[in-house]
């Protein structure tokens, strides 16, 4: 489960509308409830660095994610997951989407923005420890 | 001693602490004594040649490696490593989005 307040829930399908037609996308912080579900205490916007095909691409510069992890350290926050938006498609991971996903344990955030405005949010969590079995779960998103 | 910052997914193979204190003169050095250390680690850092992964970045304070030394880059007393998985996604052709 992910747990988020409604000003970052809301802060992340901003910034889908923000960069529509392109996709945009971020970083969960937080840490691990004692129940399991991943609880966001703060939201890092990053650039989207695919300006080749912007419009159905994302990849974050892992320089900025380092950048990103140092700042969250200093206030006690781990990287929880990651959030991006799907232009004029729906909340539904790609197997692109899969095919990239490494960080096992997280949360991916997707934000279908339908001509220019949010619509469904989906969450899925990595789940599995090795590549060749790994799976993108939905998950239940709680809005506090 | 460097420091290797060590992401969510992957400290479970390290006792779940943030960070690993390793000794060595070099990136690779630093990742080999990492590795030792937490046997299980290994594989998700590492192909089955030996070889990092194409996923994995390292980077030495605010620098890729890549750019750098690779693994021979010179590592100092006091200076942070962190593994970083990368994070993308994307439609494959004209399917659905990404
Ligand atoms: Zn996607």
């Amino acid at each position: 489960m992910l747990r988020l307040g409604q000003s970052h829930y809301d802060a992340l399908r901003q910034h889908g509308q923000e960069t529509y037609p392109y996709e945009s996308c971020g970083v969960l912080l937080g840490h691990v409830d004692e129940d399991g579900a991943r609880m966001v205490t703060s939201i890092a916007r990053c650039t989207n660095t695919r300006t080749d095909t912007p419009q159905n691409r994302y990849h974050i510069d892992p320089g900025e994610l380092v950048r990103i992890q140092r700042e969250g350290r200093e206030r006690q926050e781990d990287i929880v997951g990651f959030y991006h938006s799907h232009p004029d498609h729906p909340a539904q991971w790609s197997e692109t989407d899969l095919a990239e996903a490494h960080w096992f344990g997280c949360s991916y955030v997707i934000t279908s923005v339908q001509k220019g405005t949010p619509a469904m949010t989906n969450s899925f969590e990595l789940t599995g420890s090795e590549e060749v079995a790994k799976k993108l779960v939905p998950e239940e998103i709680a809005v506090i | 001693m460097a420091k290797i910052h060590i992401p969510t997914p992957l400290r479970q193979y390290v006792s779940k602490q943030p960070s690993v204190e390793v000794k060595g003169s070099t990136v690779g050095e630093a990742l080999h004594g990492l590795v030792s250390q937490h046997p299980d680690l290994r594989r998700h850092l590492y192909t089955e040649e030996g070889k990092l992964r194409a996923f994995v970045n390292i980077y030495l304070n605010d620098e890729d490696v890549r750019y750098l030394n690779k693994e021979a880059t010179a590592v100092e007393d006091g200076d942070n490593i962190s593994i970083v998985p990368s994070i993308a996604g994307g439609t494959s052709l004209a399917s659905a989005g990404g």
